[in-house]
């Protein structure tokens, strides 16, 4: 193994260096010194989503265990970003005095995970690509479990970990049957034939990569889990986790699974829309922001899968796009409920009447992204829509794209509701003044000008869609 | 000629708009009024400078593009450009505009001193001169449209100008509503027009040989050929603009605006712009849509007669000259309407040049009363009398004015108006005696109120009526002169249907027919408005009803808020307003209700239990793999 082959899988060594310098942190400094680990951790992972950006080589090492691509290469970028903005908006949360001790614990889970995010995408055979799949949830669980003296954080712990291992079991029969099937696991060899036994495998391969991107009826965790973890942890769950799902999803539907095109067409065609509709549904009826967002979350989810329907370079470009807004978009919105959780303990949508008179900016923030989010233009969310939906018309899926634009009427109307709670509403005890700390302010300021920049500056999805043409 | 020179022409006005406007908090007034002044000077200069180099080219005079930008690019065979056609209408017209703005701007800066928003009324004033010089340079139909436009969003604002006033707000309101409706027909004779044609561009479409149009005669609608209808729905924008009867009714109430700017836009300029307009499409007209232009005809010499009617009753000084504005409009449109082309175009001269000359004697009349209102702050004449002694300057000026309009020689108006007169008399006698009695008429009311205000006995002056100041008696003296001297132009060298010049010369029959009309009517006016006496008032009693039906200028108005209030309301827009909120509402609240619903129903589903979960998710692994088998085995 040469030196330029070690540095195809740079992305994994930075974050495993920086999981070992964590561990030496925590052995080194002493607990009056604690509280200098976010700031340590937060300016490394800033350095390693700034190295992953410098262009190199790609290629497949370990024997074609490991693949990389430009296109593999700028889904980890994003989902780095996503993880570095979490990063920074953890920070007041873990300075809690609860949390004391435990602030090394957080970012060695979060970065074992995300390790397991990027050598997921990074697979180029089944079990590399499970083996990642469980490193990014198992950590995971912990993390949803972090408050262990919070009864529902607790649940969010169990109930992730249990229907994670039942999607797994789900996942691995699929590829059992595959490998029955074609006798490879390889992805560079893989011969599929299309024939009813594959199929059968793919649809169980598919049933548990859904669980992960909370497909409809494959969903139901979600609102249970993303309301009971940790807020950081739910942030981390809809953007990174959700994002390397959906970003492997498309990659093996478009090289592996093109042959059966019709069949998974059909599948996506109809979970698209109970995906839209019922994450549209439920979150008009969501009183809680967290759950609110979960299923919000859920019905972006629905309106990626119409990406990923049209496959193809353009398919593959709009799911690229469509993420790096919602990377944005949603971990702005979650930064701001994060800041008003930890200084207020408040988490409803009422209790956000008036919020606007108190704290113009965080609202201000807020209704950037949930007009990102409801797809308003000129901000980024729209261009993600507009582009959607261009490529489902051109494809000729009248009937989906109707339904995807009801949806986003739907959803214009319960993001305007919180828009109306904040800038109309009155109320006798707003939220007070908050003053979040420098993490925080940075983090909203990288999310709201990545909402605004994408909207304005056209030649990011030029840019996309030129790595794409290989699809 | 130099394009950048005519570009300036439009560009110092707007020039002026946009730094007034945007200085208008921190301006100091005087500076602001030069400003404006200094602007359309310098563009009166180069309108002269570039009349006098294109009238100097050899005829024919032709329609030549000096600029052109592409604006908007919808395709490659329908775009929009932004350009500045000249031809002897346009150049005409821009001499007129800019010479009639440059006379009303000055007399402005005296006459609105001391009223509050001064920075304001000249900020508008020079958006309305670039409007309508953009409006008569327009190289295509579109570019006409979005002056035309231009122009009446600045009419709103200046008659608007004392917003404190609701009749002001009231008139401002009217007047733009009334146009928008005419311009939605004009609108709409574009898009047929460009549809079948495929162009906007003005050199294109009057081509008399253009195949597109010539097909456009071919193809019928309702038994009309579409391009008939085109250009009806044309000429109903102008004569909206125009205030040609039945779309006359802003108008009057238009007269709510300062003076000088009902001498300016609803006198000189831009209430012409309908005439233009039909003069822009003349070609078009005459060759292929002769049915159109009978409708011209006959609107314009309905309007000529019924405003002069209307005009002997009227009080209110600036109604009188508004009611007289409609009809010498009237003059106008009847001669284009009669008109042939080339040789036979007489009509088509006698238009113009009656619009040339119109232009200052009936802006010189508003100033003139401008300096009488000025003097005495009130517009109602029976309030006035014996003002020759107390105005000796704006008495002449005005007096010269109403022979210009009356038609005594040798002022300009006699001379238009022969040849009008000429025009019809050649090719129909009916509409020639309506002409001429119409001419009486005005020679009456004119005379009406000159008697009135200047002779008559004095009334009872709070203090003693003042002349006006030299700044607004100067402007008035150069439209003065321009009232005699206007009349001199051997128009039919310059301005006539196909560029090439026309013969005219005084068709002496009907100049004595004219004159000796217009003598009567003087004469009646002398008698009975001379003196303070009672004989009109028992006249008028003696018609009573007739006279209130006139004097309330034939209920139109009435009858227009009768057919909006009453019958569009109650049977249109309440229905509709019933179906909006009851069945569309209905059926939003009904969906939206619905959603809900469905919402309440499928939360049972997330019911917090984990084994539920699990079950759920198994059963849409089998769902798919089911539904997947059965069509795979098909």
């Amino acid at each position: 193994m040469t030196w330029n082959e070690l540095l195809l899988m740079r992305h994994e060594w930075t974050l495993i260096g920086l999981a070992l310098v964590l561990i030496i942190l925590e052995i080194g400094l002493s607990d009056e010194q604690k509280n200098r680990i976010t700031i340590s951790a937060s300016l490394l992972m800033a350095s390693i989503t700034i190295v992953g950006f410098i262009p190199a080589e790609h290629g497949s090492i370990f024997g074609g265990m490991y693949v990389t691509d430009p296109i593999r290469i700028l889904m980890k970028n994003i989902l780095n970003i996503g993880a570095l903005i979490i990063f920074l908006q953890s920070n007041a949360w873990l300075s809690k005095a609860s949390m004391k001790n435990r602030i090394t614990e957080f970012y060695l889970l979060l970065v074992s995970s995300l390790i397991g995010v990027n050598y997921m995408i990074s697979a180029g055979h089944f079990l590399m690509f499970y083996l990642g799949l469980e490193l990014l949830t198992i950590p995971i669980a912990a993390l949803a479990a972090y408050e262990q003296y919070n009864s529902k954080s607790a649940e969010a712990g169990i109930k992730l970990i249990l229907s994670s291992a039942f999607s797994s079991a789900i996942l691995l029969f699929g590829l059992s049957v595959l490998y029955g099937a074609t006798g490879n696991l390889y992805f560079a060899g893989f011969s599929f034939t299309g024939s009813l036994v594959t199929v059968l495998g793919f649809i169980f391969f598919f049933s548990g990569l859904a669980f992960k991107i909370s497909i409809v009826p494959f969903h139901l965790w979600t609102a249970d889990v993303y309301e009971g973890s940790p807020t950081s942890v739910t942030s981390y769950l809809s953007v990174v986790s959700k994002g390397a799902a959906v970003f492997v999803l498309a990659i093996l539907l478009f090289t592996l699974f093109r042959v059966i095109q019709p069949v998974w067409r059909d599948v996506l065609y109809a979970t698209a829309i109970l995906t839209m509709t019922i994450g549209n549904l439920f979150a008009i009826r969501q009183q809680n922001l967290k759950r609110f967002l979960a299923f919000s979350s859920i019905a972006q989810a629905g309106f990626i899968l119409l990406g990923v329907i049209n496959g193809g370079g353009l398919g593959m470009a709009t799911v690229i796009y469509f993420v790096l807004m919602y990377v944005f978009s949603n971990l702005a919105a979650f930064g701001v409920v994060q800041t008003v959780e930890q200084s207020t303990g408040k988490l409803n949508i009422d209790d956000y009447n008036g919020f606007y008179k108190t704290n113009p900016k965080l609202s201000l923030t807020m209704m950037l992204a949930l007009f990102s989010l409801a797809g308003i233009p000129p901000l980024a969310g729209f261009f993600g829509k507009f582009f959607l939906f261009t490529a489902v018309a051109e494809n000729g899926f009248y009937t989906l794209l109707l339904v995807a634009v009801l949806n986003t009427v739907i959803s214009l109307y319960y993001y305007l509701l919180v828009v109306k709670a904040m800038f109309i509403n009155k109320s006798e005890s707003p939220i007070p003044v908050i003053t979040s700390d420098g993490f925080m302010r940075t983090s909203l300021l990288i999310a709201a000008t990545g909402i605004i920049v994408l909207g304005f500056y056209s030649p990011v999805f030029d840019y996309i869609m030129e790595l794409c043409t290989t699809y | 000629m130099s394009s950048t020179l005519t570009i300036l022409i439009l560009l110092l006005p707007f020039a002026a708009f946009v730094f007034n406007g945007l200085l208008s908090a921190k301006l100091p007034h005087r500076v602001a009024g030069w400003i404006a002044v200094g602007a359309i000077g310098i563009s009166t200069i180069l309108a002269w400078k570039t009349a006098a180099a294109y009238f100097s080219q050899s005829t024919p005079y032709t329609k030549q593009l000096v600029f052109s930008a592409t604006w908007l690019r919808f395709t490659d065979t329908l775009q929009v450009d932004m350009g500045i056609l000249l031809d002897p209408i346009s150049v005409m017209m821009l001499v007129v505009i800019t010479t009639v703005s440059l006379m009303v701007f000055a007399y402005s800066t005296s006459y609105m001193l001391g009223e509050k928003g001064y920075v304001r009324y000249f900020a508008f004033l020079s958006l309305f001169s670039f409007s309508m010089l953009g409006l008569v340079a327009a190289g295509n139909l579109f570019q006409l449209y979005m002056f035309w436009e231009l122009v009446g969003v600045s009419s709103y604002l200046l008659i608007g100008y004392y917003y404190d006033k609701p009749e002001a707000v009231a008139a401002a309101k009217k007047a733009f509503i009334v146009t928008r409706f005419a311009d939605f027909g004009f609108l709409v004779g574009i898009l047929v027009l460009s549809y079948y044609t495929g162009t906007f561009d003005f050199i294109t479409l009057t081509n008399p040989e253009n195949p597109a149009i010539t097909s456009m005669t071919g193809i019928s609608f309702m038994g009309i050929s579409v391009l008939t209808w085109a250009l009806v729905l044309i000429f109903m924008g102008g004569a909206g603009k125009s205030a040609m009867f039945p779309l006359h009714i802003w108008l009057p109430d238009a007269m709510e605006g300062p003076t000088p700017v009902s001498a300016l836009i609803h006198a000189a300029t831009m209430v012409v712009a309908g005439v233009f307009l039909v003069a822009r499409m003349f070609p078009v007209f005459v060759f292929h849509a002769p049915a159109a232009l009978a409708v011209v005809a006959f609107i314009g010499a309905f309007t000529l007669l019924f405003a002069a009617v209307i005009a002997c009753t009227q009080t209110d000084i600036k109604r009188i000259l508004a009611f007289s504005t409609m009809s010498q409009i009237g003059y106008m449109m009847l001669a284009l309407g009669v008109s042939g082309y080339a040789s036979d175009s007489l009509g088509f001269t006698a238009s113009m040049f009656h619009l040339f000359t119109h232009a200052f004697f009936k802006a010189l009349l508003f100033l003139g009363a401008g300096s009488v209102i000025h003097a005495l702050n009130t517009n109602d004449i029976r309030g006035m009398g014996g003002l020759r002694k107390h105005q000796p300057i704006t008495h002449v000026l005005f007096l010269i004015a109403c022979l210009a309009i009356a038609g005594i020689p040798p002022f300009a108006g006699f001379l238009s108006k022969d040849e009008i007169l000429a025009a019809t008399l050649a090719t129909n006698t009916f509409y020639f005696g309506i002409a001429t009695l119409a001419a009486a008429l005005t020679a009456f009311y004119m005379f009406r109120l000159y008697f009135t205000v200047f002779w008559n006995s004095e009334r009872n002056y709070e203090h003693s009526p003042h002349e006006s100041p030299a700044g607004m008696l100067v402007p008035m003296g150069i439209l003065g002169v321009g009232s005699i001297a206007a009349g001199l132009i051997p128009f039919g060298r310059f301005v006539t249907s196909d560029g090439q010049p026309l013969k005219t010369h005084l068709h002496m029959p009907v100049a004595i027919i004219s004159v000796t009309v217009a003598l009567v009517g003087i004469g009646v006016a002398w008698f009975f408005y001379k003196k303070q006496s009672d004989v009109p008032q028992k006249i008028t009693a003696s018609i009573g009803g007739l006279y209130q039906t006139v004097y309330r200028k034939f209920y139109i108005d009435e009858l227009y808020l009768f057919i909006t209030k009453r019958i569009i309301f109650n049977l249109i827009a309440k229905p509709l307003a019933w179906f909006d909120r009851q069945v569309i509402d209905g059926f939003m609240n009904f969906t939206a209700s619905a959603t809900n619903r469905i919402s309440a129903e499928l939360k049972e589903f997330q019911s917090g239990q984990l084994q539920k979960y699990a079950y759920i998710f198994l059963a849409g692994v089998l769902i798919l793999v089911v539904a997947l088998l059965y069509t795979g085995l098909n």
